[in-house]
């Protein structure tokens, strides 16, 4: 998607998939990365509707670049999303966000996703170097995560030559994964959610 | 996938719709946060406020309104502040605090999984 334009996808309107009358806990994972590295492919393999699309917009004094100036000198700073779901039981909801890794988004990281169980970041394995921010900022959000590699053809480095090329920490799960896949998606979320029982695990018996 | 330029960015339509009010209260919904209809639509009611009672029949998290309205969240969290305001919609907030950066405890995150293994 062009970064600078804000757009919603329209394609023909859904029937509308309703959620459990009992449904009252929704929970929040967000997958970030690079343009084009597969957040919507992996969003739509898991989820019981049709990714959606939204926006939010953030005013803000005197920051931004290519951002819409208003006549009071504030810059609006819009960013898109898309985001699927899935009913885990009668009262609990969890909800996948493809969220862009560029700069901008970041402004509204706090706003769209405090309270996230925690994120994966996709990677292509052709352009690592499009997630070294967004590892950097979830760093600095303390949201954990795990790294899920999206294969888009035989894989030319082992997952130990990738970790160490992003120089990310050895208790940070990697996975391999083909984004179009249902059961390989599935398996990343799995992956990650492992991952935050081991943490919040380790936590509670720290307490 | 057909895309088009969202009129929902014209700040003028913005405007009308949330009668000029330009701040929501941001705390009072997360984009997960699952809406529930408390009544029907009555006659002259704004139509926002009626496609979203119709929508909330069913919960309907605030993110989802948002897609479906073609609205960006903050407009949307306007227009539910004023139907939690008069009691037309109640909230269910999401367990995980969104203040507190902290993990779910091990109980919930079982369920997610058992959730996600029978998916
Ligand atoms: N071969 C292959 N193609 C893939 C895979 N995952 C995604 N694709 C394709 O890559 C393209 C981009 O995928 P998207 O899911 O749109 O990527 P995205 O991250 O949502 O892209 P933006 O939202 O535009 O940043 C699509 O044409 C997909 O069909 C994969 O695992 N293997
Ligand atoms: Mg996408």
């Amino acid at each position: 998607m062009d970064s600078t334009t804000s757009e919603l996808a329209t394609s023909e309107p859904a029937v509308r998939t309703p959620l459990a009358s009992t449904a009252r806990d929704g929970l929040k994972i967000a997958i970030v990365g690079g343009f084009g590295v597969g957040k919507t492919t992996m969003v739509r393999s898991v989820s019981e509707i049709r990714p959606l699309n939204t926006e939010e917009t953030m005013t803000r004094a005197g920051v931004g670049i290519d951002d819409a100036r208003s006549a009071d000198g504030k810059t609006t700073t819009t960013v898109a999303f898309d985001f699927g779901r899935i009913s885990l039981n009668d009262e609990m909801v969890l909800y996948l966000f493809g969220a862009p890794g560029q700069e901008r988004f970041w402004f509204l990281w706090d706003r769209l996703f405090s309270g996230t169980l925690g994120a994966v970041v996709l990677v292509d394995p052709r352009r690592l170097e499009d997630s070294w921010y967004a590892i950097d900022r979830l760093e600095h959000h303390g949201t954990p995560f795990v790294l899920a590699r999206n294969n888009f053809g035989p894989p030319e480095y082992t997952l130990d030559e990738v970790r160490e090329a992003l120089s990310l920490p050895a208790q940070i799960p990697m996975v391999d994964c083909d984004a179009r896949s249902r059961e390989s998606s599935k398996a990343v979320l799995i992956a990650l959610v492992n991952h935050l029982y081991t943490l919040s695990a380790a936590r509670e018996r720290a307490l | 996938m057909i895309r088009r330029p969202v009129d929902s960015g014209d700040p003028d339509r913005l405007y009308t719709v949330t009668n000029g009010r330009t701040r929501a209260n941001e705390d009072a919904f997360d984009l997960v946060t699952l809406i529930v209809s408390e009544c029907e639509p009555s006659p002259g009611m704004q139509s926002e406020h009626v496609r979203i009672l119709r929508m909330c029949d069913r919960p309907t998290a605030v993110v989802e309104i948002a897609a479906e309205l073609g609205l960006p969240v903050g407009v949307v969290k306007i227009l539910l502040c004023d139907l939690l305001d008069t009691g037309r919609i109640t909230a269910r907030h999401p367990r995980t605090s969104p203040r507190r950066a902290q993990l779910p405890d091990t109980e919930i995150l079982k369920q997610v999984l058992v959730g996600l293994h029978n998916l």
